[in-house]
């Protein structure tokens, strides 16, 4: 009978895979020929021109900047997640009263549409009206007629949207990490505390070693949501001032699609897919492990 | 006419690799209580499955009323099945449960209800039909399970250890309930299970399966007093048969023939020896001697006694008595084949 | 030795409600400033002297009043609840069967098929949005809401079908084994158990995929320019700016009402949801 109805799961997954095949392996493969070729918007013909593009683009100082500022922006906001949203979950871990509340609220960051969430932002952090400033004067920490413009200077401004975007993932990281806790079977941190070990020894030791690979998968997922995400830098500063907070998400989104240069647009894109191949081998890695064990 | 009938069925999961099942010719008669008895591993469930047409044999021929089955879908081999788990569909209610085949059937309305209610009076569930699964203890779960098997009238039932799942107490009143409600149905049945109790009590004809291979196929009484070769007889009893090679043969008895000086004597051509007792066990019933043959033939050979707890000799931990094995209760086996052998010599 | 310990049990319970109560001052922080900056008057919002957390006048529903009478937003709303059931059906059509037969029917290899169509999800839109756009004028659709509609489900479907794979591989095989001795085929044991065991699984897949169709902002900014073709995620804060002049109120009050809602559902499904970035690292 297994004989028999061998059509039938190919039948049924079929149509999924020709969907994601047509709207996501198309457009991959024409990403990669559109950053050898010479395609404007309006344009027709198609020429092969080579590496051309990428040496222009690698050329590009502002490029050079983008590629920096996507490592500082994914690193720092990053190691930032990982430390708060480690140190929250702990926090999260028992049952407390208002437990559902406190969570809802923390959630919010990450479950509003990020565009919206930054616009918020962007009020807190007017060049004017900023409630940061008004606080800032109010403890003579800054004079009045001299408040910092937030999303006006280079190092404030990327300062500013890398904790918008902590703000943002945070909350992700921190339900990850808490459904892994959970998982830890009660019985060895105490033993651990049986055995003599104090409330450090057994967080340092036991506690997170055993969410190791949890962390992974957050760490993991984290990088690949930052590095190609544009939002958050695309309402708060535009790229700005004076492109010192492009990334190269933001960056192709402006030569390519505001600026139609495809075809540059397309080779810059192009500098994602290492780290994305990266990632992939390593989330194909922790899968191929939990199916091992 | 053979109900269900395997010619040369064999499963092979993994190409390369030893199969599942191999070669195994099964004839089950009109009415008869079949036990597929196995340790685990041994086949017995995949054979079942097979019969089921949840899996599709390698080769050979699955026949059920004498017509080749192999290439019908299960629905269409009109079986009953009862799992392990009883698969009880979690989010329907036990009527909905019951009626389930009907229904795929296309049975009416009016049936459906008429032979739920046949079925769950047989087996005195009726008052659950509103329930769900989760709701259910596990002898009740076993139950419903039942009743979704009969519900349709088989021809054949098929059951994987459904007994398996209920705690020690419920079992025993469990399989004796299950045995009755077989007669009385009179439908042919086919029953999986690694517990010999069960093989021994339920079974009209035992077969005993190891490495997907047929060992033996026969009565109760037939795999135990007279087994075809070592495994079987090491697998059925407790403790197991005594296996003791000497030159050139391989000797077995029980440990309930293996008996003490004073019964002994009464059983007429036997054959003696001196049993130094190392330590025993008292098991309320009975008594189990464990310890080692000294002198003879099977010298320094570990060998283990039980006899009737009423049996009041004096039987100390570390003193040597002869006890005695009638000749009759020695069975022989072939030391390459491990099958028995019809010689009967004892080695001197 | 008794006291020692109780004292260092109270000191780690402090630092407990400590971090609880900081972070969510922190991140929810801004959904309170939403929320008074909807309610206060212009005159209060603008002037510096004033307590900016508290409301210093009267309340006023005049940033609302504007919201839905003199701009898009109920537009954006609509046209986001459209897209949103649209893209659920798309995606449960595909995504459910994908996943049983990946789950049931195809063996070892439909495990790896899986994490490949897993892994597709990760391919972000700011690598696809340049050919993606050359797609979406080859179809008609630029500037169209059927633009994001048609697109969206590339994110739903691998996401739903992994999720999914998980719920199908958590339901014992016997119930199936069991459907099919019983008289069904293995498309009815899918269509009639299946199915119907699975609803949470389904559940968390239509708000998944709902919830997307609002967050999602790359595509919908790039795909779209006419204003009333606009979902809400894009349309608050693109086109409730005019030039250089932000209507706060009326931004923030958009803002609180988005968010809200989705905030709600997901806080339903959350941790269905986890399960599926999760799925082998947990246990």
């Amino acid at each position: 009978m297994i004989r028999r109805q061998r059509w039938l799961g190919p039948v049924m997954f079929m149509p999924a895979i020709l969907y994601i095949a047509a709207l996501v392996g198309l457009p991959f493969v024409m990403a990669f020929f559109y950053s050898v070729g010479d395609v404007k918007v309006g344009s027709v013909g198609y020429h092969f021109v080579g590496l051309r593009n990428f040496i222009s683009v690698l050329h590009n100082p502002t490029f050079q900047i983008a590629v920096r500022n996507s490592f500082i922006f994914t690193i720092t906001s990053q190691i930032l997640v990982l430390v708060g949203s480690t140190t929250l979950a702990l926090a999260l871990k028992e049952a407390f009263p208002g437990r559902r509340f406190l969570r809802f609220i923390i959630l919010l960051p990450w479950v509003a549409p990020v565009s919206i969430g930054s616009i918020g932002w962007k009020w807190i952090l007017d060049s004017l009206y900023s409630v940061i400033s008004w606080v800032l004067v109010r403890m003579h920490l800054v004079k009045a007629f001299d408040t910092p413009v937030w999303l006006g200077e280079p190092k404030l401004a990327m300062m500013s949207v890398i904790l918008v975007h902590t703000w943002h993932m945070l909350p992700f990281a921190t339900v990850i990490l808490l459904a892994g806790l959970t998982a830890i079977p009660k019985d060895i941190p105490e033993a651990a505390s049986v055995d003599g070990a104090g409330f450090f020894r057994t967080l340092f030791q036991i506690t997170i070693p055993m969410m190791l690979p949890i962390i992974n998968v957050a760490v993991l997922f984290g990088m690949i949501f930052t590095f190609t995400d544009m939002t958050v830098i695309y309402i708060l500063t535009r790229g700005g001032p004076y492109d010192t907070t492009q990334v190269i998400p933001s960056l192709a989104f402006f030569t390519g699609i505001l600026g139609s240069d495809l075809a540059e647009g397309a080779a810059i894109s192009i500098f994602l897919v290492p780290l994305l191949v990266v990632v992939a081998y390593m989330v194909l890695r922790s899968a191929h492990r939990a199916e091992v064990t | 006419m053979a109900v269900v009938e395997t010619r040369k069925l064999t499963k092979v999961f993994k190409r390369g690799h030893l199969g599942a099942v191999n070669n195994v010719d099964l004839e089950s008669r009109e009415g008869e209580f079949l036990v597929l008895l196995g340790p685990s591993g041994s086949g017995k469930t995949t054979l079942l499955r097979m019969i089921a047409g949840l899996e599709e044999p390698t080769s050979g021929d699955i026949l059920i009323g004498g017509k080749v089955v192999n290439d019908l879908t299960p629905r269409e081999r009109r079986i009953a099945m009862v799992f392990q788990s009883y698969a009880l569909y979690p989010h329907l209610s036990v009527y909905n449960n019951i009626v389930f085949p009907l229904k795929a059937q296309g049975v009416d309305k009016e049936g459906q209800r008429k032979q739920a209610e046949w079925a769950t009076s047989l087996l005195g569930i009726q008052h659950l039909f509103e329930r769900k699964p989760r709701e259910l203890s596990g002898g009740e779960r076993q139950r419903v399970a039942l009743a979704r098997a009969i519900v349709r009238e088989p021809s054949v039932f098929l059951l994987d250890e459904p007994l398996s799942n209920l705690d020690a107490k419920l079992r025993a009143s469990a399989r004796e309930e299950l045995e009755q409600f077989q007669k009385r149905l009179g439908t042919t049945t086919i029953y999986v299970t690694h517990d010999q109790v069960e093989a021994m009590a339920m079974g009209d004809r035992v077969v005993v399966m190891s490495q997907g291979v047929v060992r033996q196929i026969g009565t109760p009484t037939e795999v135990y007093d007279e087994p075809a070769d070592t495994f079987v007889a090491t697998f059925l009893g407790s403790p197991p048969m005594n296996i003791i090679p000497a030159e050139g043969v391989i000797a077995g008895f029980r440990p309930e023939h293996f008996l003490p000086p004073g019964v002994a004597e009464r059983m007429g051509a036997h054959v003696s020896y001196d049993f130094h007792i190392t330590h025993s066990e008292y098991l309320g019933a009975e008594r189990i001697l464990y310890g080692a043959i000294q002198g003879g033939p099977f010298d320094q050979h570990r060998v283990i006694s039980r006899i009737p707890a009423t049996h009041d000799a004096d039987l100390a931990d570390g003193s040597v008595h002869t006890f005695a094995v009638a000749d009759r209760d020695l069975k022989f086996f072939d030391p390459q084949t491990e099958k028995r052998t019809t010689v009967r010599r004892l080695p001197s | 030795m008794a006291s020692r310990r109780r004292v260092k049990t109270w000191f780690g319970i402090m630092v407990m409600w400590a971090v609880r109560v900081f972070f969510a001052v922190v991140l929810g922080f801004p959904f309170y400033w939403m929320l008074i900056t909807t309610f206060k008057r212009n005159s209060d919002l603008y002037d510096l002297k004033n307590n900016p957390f508290i409301l210093n006048e009267l309340p006023t529903l005049d940033h609302l009043r504007w919201l839905f009478h003199e701009t898009l937003f109920l537009r954006w709303v609509g046209n986001t609840l459209f897209a949103g059931t649209i893209v659920v059906v798309i995606t449960l059509l595909l995504a459910v069967p994908a996943a049983y037969a990946l789950a049931r029917l195809t063996g070892a290899w439909g495990a790896q098929l899986g994490i490949g169509i897993f892994l597709t999800y990760l391919v972000p839109s700011t690598l696809l949005f340049i050919p993606l756009s050359k797609v979406i004028s080859a179809l008609g659709l630029q500037d169209s809401l059927w633009s994001v509609i048609v697109v969206y489900p590339t994110f739903t479907i691998p996401f739903s079908t992994w999720l999914l794979m998980g719920f199908f591989k958590s339901i014992p095989k016997d119930i199936e084994d069991a459907a099919m001795v019983d008289g069904l085929t293995r498309w009815g044991a899918f269509v009639k158990l299946m199915i119907p065991m699975s609803t949470s699984g389904i559940l968390t897949v239509v708000i998944f995929a709902f919830t997307l169709v609002t967050q999602e902002f790359v595509y919908a900014l790039t795909f779209i320019s006419s204003a009333n073709q606009q979902t809400v995620g894009v349309g608050v804060p693109t086109f409730l700016v005019r030039g250089d002049v932000f209507y706060w109120g009326s931004l923030m009050a958009a803002c609180l009402i988005t968010s809200l809602p989705i905030g709600v559902l997901y806080n339903i499904f959350l941790d269905k949801f986890i399960e599926g970035f999760t799925v082998g690292a947990v246990k």
